[in-house]
């Protein structure tokens, strides 16, 4: 994993330090709410419901266990003894005290950790595939490229005052886990045909109140191009797009006014009028490159008798497995999902224990590392097979060991009304109904895979119109109204979902995800999972089952 | 409107006026003694003349001036609104080599941004700079010491700090 240098940490404590004296200078009034404002948004500082929130910063989602550790420290120290996963591979805190922000960031920076640009009209905290380092067909780690990029947009002096904020993710795979089709900026590793590496780069992706899928701006850009093509990307439209209207300002509104073809030109046309120095970026990708070799794995079959034999004695295990791991690169390793998905629970939600309980086992069984997927769960990316039944009867322990990612019931809730000021309606109670209606893990295995996505309003910050099955809550009138899409997708067949008819009210919409499911079960051929029988199907045969009633 | 840079507050000798017909086809910001009327304008010593533009101004059509022009002045309506970082980058990067003025309420946690986008003074209006004492534009200015993007003017370049240590290793 990537160490700060002297130079990184330097950087973060005068960044911390430069937000304490903002900060201040708005208590005593030097500062004005509205010039205040960006300000704390650019460190991750909302003005929320009932309590300011702190989203923290976790670089391509990637974390050591001593980080995880201080998360929880901070957990009980500052907020209520739980953080919040997020969409955005980051955690977020909601019951800090404004006073508290500025100890709150120095903890953070002694574990080389920040809240730099996890919020506000910036370049945002860069993700990535939360499997990197790990995933068995991916062509280079992505996280290298997620660090320059990090250190490129952190405090770019031409680029903290854009239209709107500007997210980019970078996968390295066929198979999209980064969903970089719906970002402002994807970046593809790819390799040419003369077997080179490189970024194939998409823009104007995003999902918010005008979903949209991103284009193909370059197939082909050579690694040591990266950054100017970003800062020519960024340029273009930085300039041009809109500013008179914030809900038409992202760079996805641009792309679709102009043209690809005129975009991609005017960024061409910056680019080549760019200063480009190559060696010094491919110095510094070499640089970056070096923390990111590959871990001193251990020799092992590819095959381990214990994961075999567990699996054979203890179903609830061979249940975990068959939904939670994930093959590695490496013989004898694999990749586990912790899921934040208990029944019940808030999505994403990890109390400081369990917190440190999954740092204790990245420690010992993960080489120190964890990621955080846009899902709302954690990954433990190195795991010996071997190893995998202790892992798994730790996480237990504490209530990590629901065996449902990506089942129907690994659902992703924004806040929605519990905690934020924005929404139109309640989103993590619509989330725990579904989950406890198809709690039966039986019921779930005949369901097979099956995204839903809930926002608590038209921002959709819970990804709602990528999700199989995706809900919108809305006001209408004073009550809350949820709006269902079907068919919308976050990897390489990246789709947005179509919206299937009137909305429901709070007490309805359980049932109707119920008559979704059953018509897709009635539905089905052999094999298929709901996308694909939706897929197959349209979205009149769902349609008509869940308004014939009506 | 107060005046500063990175000495402080500084005498502004220009004056604003407004024309009937602009040179260009934005509006000119000033130059002092100067009567009224466009064709004038084009005999004045380059040193004398400056204008200013809105921050959606076409590039291409301010470019020719550039020799002849001793400042421009950015419009900037709002702190938040950042298109006119990248045009001082623009205006710097396509050769301009006059002073460059961001006008509008910029505030102090601004200026070494400005200052990297080519910028050299900024004149925001009172009742931002009456908020704003001296002391806290000169603190902002230092508070980051060294950045990571290449090519800007400012403080120092980590990518360039973090070569100059690898060349003294080897
Ligand atoms: S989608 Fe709306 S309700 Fe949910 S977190 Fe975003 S802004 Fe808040």
């Amino acid at each position: 994993m990537y160490r700060y240098d002297e130079f990184d940490a330097a950087f973060v404590r005068e960044r911390s330090a430069q937000f304490r004296d903002q900060v201040q200078r708005r208590l005593t009034g030097a500062l004005t709410e509205e010039e205040f404002r960006p300000l704390r948004l650019m460190n991750g500082l909302y003005l929320q419901l009932h309590a300011y929130m702190l989203r923290l910063a976790i670089p391509y989602g990637a974390m050591r266990g001593e980080q995880m550790r201080h998360l929880a420290m901070i957990a009980e120290r500052y907020d209520r003894g739980y953080g919040h996963f997020t969409t955005r591979q980051n955690i977020q805190f909601n019951w800090p005290k404004l006073k508290d922000v500025p100890d709150i960031l120095d903890h953070l920076a002694d574990v080389e950790m920040h809240a730099i640009q996890s919020s506000g009209n910036c370049i945002r905290n860069t993700t990535s595939d939360p499997y990197a380092g790990a995933a068995p067909d991916e062509i280079e780690d992505p996280r290298i490229t997620g660090e320059m990029i990090r250190q490129w947009s952190s405090l770019h002096p031409e680029f903290m005052f854009l239209g709107r904020k500007f997210k980019i993710a970078v996968s390295a795979t066929e198979e999209d886990r980064a969903a970089i089709k719906v970002h402002d900026i994807g970046i593809q590793i790819v390799r040419n045909e003369a077997g080179e590496a490189g970024y194939k780069v998409l823009v104007g992706g995003g999902l918010g109140r005008t979903p949209m899928i991103g284009k193909v701006l370059r197939e082909f850009l050579p690694k040591a191009d990266l950054l100017p093509y970003l800062e020519a990307t960024l340029r273009v439209y930085n300039l041009f797009g809109r500013r008179d209207n914030k809900y038409k300002a992202r760079i996805k509104i641009l792309v679709h006014k102009l043209g690809i073809e005129e975009y991609a030109a005017r960024v061409e046309e910056e680019f080549a009028s760019l200063d480009k120095s190559p060696e010094l970026d491919a110095d510094e990708y070499r640089r970056i490159a070096a923390y990111f070799a590959l871990p001193a794995f251990k020799a092992a079959a590819e095959e381990s008798v214990l994961l075999e034999r567990m699996q054979r004695e203890d179903a609830g295990f061979a249940a975990w497995v068959k939904r939670n791991v994930h093959p590695h690169r490496q013989p004898g390793y694999a990749i586990a999902t912790i899921s934040l998905k208990p029944i019940g629970g808030a999505p994403g939600d990890a109390t400081a224990e369990q917190m440190r309980l999954m740092a204790a086992v990245a420690e010992a069984h993960s080489l120190d590392e964890l990621r955080v997927t846009h899902e709302q769960n954690i990954v433990l990316p190195h795991v010996r097979k071997d190893e995998l039944y202790l892992v798994w009867s730790k996480l237990k322990s504490q209530g990590l060991d629901a065996p449902n990612k990506g089942m129907v019931t690994d659902i992703i809730a924004c806040p929605g009304l519990d905690y934020c000021n924005l929404a139109t309606a309640r989103s993590i109670p619509v989330a725990q109904n579904i989950a406890e209606t198809f709690a039966d893990p039986a019921m779930q295995e005949k369901i097979g895979p099956l995204s839903i996505k809930i926002s608590g309003c038209i921002n959709a910050c819970g990804h709602h119109h990528i999700g199989h099955i995706g809900i919108l809550g809305l006001d209408k009138a004073g009550v809350e109204s949820y709006q269902i899409t079907l068919g919308g997708e976050s990897t390489e067949t990246a789709a947005i979902g179509e919206r299937v008819g009137p909305g429901f009210s709070y007490g309805e919409v359980t049932g109707a995800i119920e008559t979704l499911i059953e018509t897709y079960l009635d539905q089905r051929e052999t094999g298929e999972t709901f996308l694909q029988t939706y897929r197959r199907v349209g979205l009149t045969a769902f349609k008509e089952t869940l308004y014939a009633a009506a | 409107m107060p005046l500063r840079d990175d000495d402080g507050p500084i005498e502004d000798r220009w004056t604003r006026v407004s024309l009937g017909e602009a040179l260009v086809e934005f509006s000119i910001l000033e130059f002092s003694g100067v009567d009224e009327r466009g064709e004038e304008i084009e005999t004045r010593k380059p040193s004398a003349l400056g204008f200013h533009v809105a921050n959606d101004v076409d590039v291409h059509t301010v470019v020719p001036w550039f020799e002849r022009v001793a400042l421009i002045s950015v419009d900037f309506p709002s702190f938040a609104d950042g298109r006119g970082f990248s045009l001082g980058r623009k205006f710097r990067a396509m050769g301009f080599r006059g002073r460059l003025r961001a006008t509008g309420p910029v505030i102090a946690d601004q200026y070494a941004y400005l200052r990297a986008c080519g910028f050299d003074e900024v004149e925001p209006p009172e009742r931002v700079s009456n908020r704003q004492p001296e002391a806290h534009w000169k603190a902002a200015a230092k508070a980051i010491t060294a950045g990571y993007q290449r090519g800007y003017p400012g403080p120092s370049n980590i990518l360039e700090a973090r070569r100059a240590a690898r060349d003294i290793r080897r």
